[in-house]
C-alpha cells in the first residue's frame, strides 16, 4: 500500500499558478475515455430519485449527468421502516433499493429525463449476474443513457453473501453480463468494504467495465442505548455523508494510483467545493454529491458554479489539470 | 458563504419550493412548546396549511434539517412574509433552535409536501388536533372559515400543559372540545372518546387531523367507521424532506387497491386516512379486536364521498 502514497506529481500539485483565469475561461469537460461530460459533477445514485424532485429548485440539466437511484428488474417497495439514523457527520440508511422497476422507469421516469435532455447514469443492480444482464438489456436503445453504473455494492441486500463487490470474480462475472448487453460505458460501482479493493477494479475492468464508481456506503449499524433497538429495521445500514469522505478519497486514490487510465467517479461524503477538488486531486474525473443533497437541494448545482470560480481564481484553465496532482510528503 | 437575510434561491414559480435565509423575528414558549417566528416572504407566499419546512440545525457533527409544519403564515400586515413553526424539543437540533436569538439567521427550505385539500361542497369541518400537532389545524381553521366553512374542533393531549394554545383553538372553531389523558382539562381520555359524539352534534361532514401517528390510526379508523372522509397530515422521520431519499415512506393504498410505499414528503404529508394501510406500519394501536366487522353495504347513509369531496386524488 506504501507505493499508493507515493504517486506524485509535483508540478501540478504546485500551488495557484500565477495569473487568474477569467472564470468563463475555465473548462470544465469531464473526461470519461468514451464518455464526455459538460462539467464534472453528478448525483451519487439513491440521493437524486428520478430528478424531477429536485428539478422542482433548479435545473437539473446544469449538471454534468443524472445518476438516478438503482434500477432493479422487477418493482421494489424496499424494506420497513425506520430507514435512516442520524449519525455523527453522516447517517445509515436501510432503504432496501426502492424503485419503480426497469420497465416503470423507462415507461415513467426516463421520458421527463429525456424531455429535458438530460444524460443519464442509469444506475442498475439485481440479485444475480442474469437479472443484472436483463435491466441491462432493457436499457439498451434507451435515449439519454449515456452510461451504465452497475450496483455491485448495496449494502442492503438480503444477506452479504450478494454484495458481488465483495469478491473480484462474482464482480467479473456481473460486469462481463451487462457488458455485452449495453454499448454505452459500463461503470462498475464498488464498495471499500473490502481487503483489497484495487483487486476488485482490476477484475472489473478486464471485464469489459469502461471505469469505475467509487465508493457505495459503508456498511454500519446504531442501537438506541436506552431501548437497546437497533435504529433501523434491517439493523445493519449503509454510511454516508461527510464521515466517510476521507475513506472515499483513499479509495480513489489507491485505484487511481493503479489503474491511472481508468475514469473513476468519485463519491463519499462530498458537500463543499474543497472536497471536489480533493476527491478530483485524488483521481477522480466525476464527482458524485449524495447526502449533501439531503442537507441542501442546491448543492450539486452551486459545487457546478462554485468549481468554475475556485479554479479561475488560482489561474487553472481546466478541472483535468488537477486530476490525480497529490503531493505527498 | 456569506448569508444575509432576505436571500432566496429557486425558481420563480408560485409553487415550487425555495431556500430562504430567514431572520428570526420570535422564539418563545408557546405553553409546553416552542414557538419561532422568522422572515420568508417567497415562502410565505408559497404555502398552503399542511405543509412543512425544513430548517437547518447547526448542531456540532448533525447535517439533516430538521421538519417543521407550519403553523402559520402571514402575508399581510405587520408581520407580512413571516412564517410561523411550533415545536417540542425532542433532541439537540430542536434544543438548537431554542437557543435562537431574535435577529439569528435561519436557513430554510419550503413549503414542502402535499396541503391539506379544502372540500368541494360547503360542509362543516371538524380538525382534530393532538399535541403540537394542532398547530397547522389553526393555520387550515383559518382558511376553511374564510372559504365560509364552518369549522369545529378536537384538541387532545396528555395533560393540560400540552394542550397547544387553547385561548387559538377556540377563536379559530364554532365549538371546541378538549380532551386529556390525565382529565386536568376537558374531558378526560383521547381525541377518539368524543369523536362520533362530537361529529353528529356538529353534523360534521369531514374530518382533518394533525398529530402522533397512533393518534391518526385511532381518528382513520374512527372515522371508516362512522363513514367520515378524513384526511391526515402524518410525521415521519425524514432525511431530505424533498422525495429523494426514499427515508420517509409509509404503505398506502392506491385506488387499484395496491399498497405502495410513499413518501411523506412528497405524496404527503397529507394523506386520506382511509387509504393508509395501517396494519402494514409500525403504528400498533394495540392487539387488534378478535371480532370481524360485518362489512356492511351503506348505500342509503347519505355521506358524501371522497370523489365528491376532493375530486381525483
Amino acid at each position: 500500500m506504501s507505493a499508493d502514497v507515493r504517486r506524485i506529481d509535483a508540478a501540478s500539485a504546485s500551488a495557484h499558478g500565477d495569473a487568474a483565469t477569467e472564470a468563463a475561461d475555465v473548462d470544465l469537460t469531464a473526461d470519461l475515455g468514451r464518455l464526455t461530460l459538460p462539467n464534472p459533477i453528478t448525483t451519487a445514485s439513491g440521493c437524486f430519485a428520478s430528478g424531477a424532485e429536485i428539478d422542482r429548485f433548479y435545473d437539473v440539466t446544469d449538471l454534468g449527468a443524472i445518476t438516478v437511484k438503482s434500477l432493479t428488474l422487477e418493482p421494489r417497495q424496499g424494506l420497513p421502516t425506520p430507514r435512516m439514523a442520524e449519525t455523527p457527520a453522516g447517517m445509515l440508511n436501510a432503504i432496501g433499493l426502492q424503485n419503480p422497476g426497469v420497465d416503470g422507469w423507462l415507461e415513467r421516469d426516463l421520458p421527463w429525463l429525456q424531455g429535458k435532455g438530460a444524460k443519464v447514469i442509469a444506475s442498475i443492480a439485481g440479485n444475480t449476474p442474469e437479472e443484472f444482464r436483463d435491466v441491462a438489456r432493457r436499457l439498451r436503445r434507451a435515449t439519454g443513457v449515456v452510461a451504465v453504473e452497475v450496483n455491485l455494492s448495496c449494502p442492503n441486500v438480503e444477506h452479504r453473501g450478494l454484495v458481488f463487490a465483495c469478491d473480484p470474480k462474482a464482480s467479473a462475472e456481473v460486469i462481463t453480463a451487462v457488458a455485452r448487453e449495453v454499448d454505452v460505458p459500463v461503470f462498475a460501482k464498488l464498495t471499500s468494504d473490502v481487503t483489497d479493493i484495487v483487486a476488485v477494479a482490476q477484475a472489473c475492468i478486464e471485464a469489459g467495465a469502461s471505469g469505475l464508481t467509487l465508493i457505495n456506503t459503508l456498511l454500519g449499524m446504531s442501537i438506541d442505548p436506552e431501548t437497546g433497538r437497533t435504529r433501523l429495521f434491517n439493523g445493519y445500514g449503509g454510511l454516508s455523508g461527510p464521515a466517510i469522505r476521507p475513506v472515499a478519497v483513499r479509495n480513489v486514490h489507491q485505484v487511481h494510483t493503479a489503474l491511472p487510465d481508468v475514469p473513476i467517479i468519485g463519491t463519499g461524503g462530498v458537500r463543499t467545493i474543497e472536497d471536489v477538488i480533493e476527491m478530483v486531486r485524488a483521481g477522480a474525473s466525476l464527482v458524485a454529491v449524495g447526502t449533501a443533497t439531503f442537507v441542501d437541494p442546491f448543492t450539486a448545482r452551486d459545487l457546478v458554479r462554485e468549481l468554475r470560480t475556485w479554479l479561475a481564481a488560482r489561474g487553472h484553465t481546466s478541472v483535468a489539470e488537477l486530476r490525480g496532482s497529490v503531493l505527498a510528503w | 458563504m456569506s448569508r444575509r437575510a432576505g436571500q432566496v434561491e429557486g425558481r420563480p414559480d408560485a409553487d415550487a419550493p425555495v431556500r430562504v435565509i430567514g431572520e428570526v423575528l420570535a422564539r418563545r414558549r408557546e405553553g409546553a412548546y416552542w414557538l419561532l417566528s422568522f422572515s420568508a416572504p417567497e415562502l410565505a407566499d408559497r404555502a398552503r396549511p399542511g405543509q412543512f419546512v425544513e430548517i437547518a440545525v447547526e448542531q456540532k457533527y448533525s447535517l439533516l434539517r430538521r421538519p417543521f409544519s407550519i403553523a402559520r403564515v402571514s402575508r399581510q400586515g405587520p408581520a407580512a412574509g413571516t412564517v410561523d413553526v411550533v415545536f417540542d424539543v425532542g433532541g439537540p437540533g430542536t434544543e438548537w433552535l431554542t437557543q435562537l436569538a431574535l435577529h439569528d439567521l435561519v436557513d430554510v427550505v419550503g413549503p414542502l409536501g402535499t396541503p391539506f385539500p379544502l372540500p368541494k361542497r360547503r360542509v362543516p369541518c371538524l380538525l382534530i388536533g393532538g399535541g403540537y400537532g394542532a398547530a397547522p389545524l389553526f393555520y387550515l381553521a383559518e382558511e376553511l372559515t374564510r372559504e365560509g366553512l364552518r369549522v369545529d374542533m378536537i384538541i387532545g393531549a396528555a395533560t393540560r400543559e400540552r394542550i397547544l394554545n387553547p385561548i387559538e383553538a377556540k377563536r379559530a372553531s364554532a365549538t371546541v372540545t378538549f380532551t386529556t389523558e390525565d382529565g386536568s382539562h376537558g374531558v378526560q381520555g383521547r381525541v377518539t372518546d368524543v369523536l362520533a359524539q362530537t361529529a353528529e352534534t356538529c353534523r360534521s361532514a369531514v374530518v382533518y387531523a394533525c398529530g402522533p401517528m397512533p393518534m391518526l390510526r385511532a381518528v382513520s379508523e374512527a372515522c371508516a367507521e362512522l363513514e367520515l372522509p378524513v384526511q391526515v397530515a402524518v410525521e415521519e422521520h425524514m432525511a431530505c424532506g424533498v422525495g429523494v431519499c426514499f427515508t420517509c415512506v409509509l404503505p398506502v393504498r392506491g385506488k387499484d387497491g395496491e399498497v405502495r410505499m410513499r413518501r411523506a414528503c412528497l405524496d404527503g404529508p397529507v394523506f386520506n386516512g382511509a387509504r393508509i394501510a395501517w396494519d402494514e406500519t409500525r403504528f400498533e394501536l394495540g392487539p387488534p379486536p378478535d371480532v370481524e366487522e360485518d362489512e356492511v353495504e351503506d348505500e342509503a347513509s347519505g355521506r358524501l364521498t371522497d370523489d365528491e369531496l376532493w375530486g381525483e386524488q
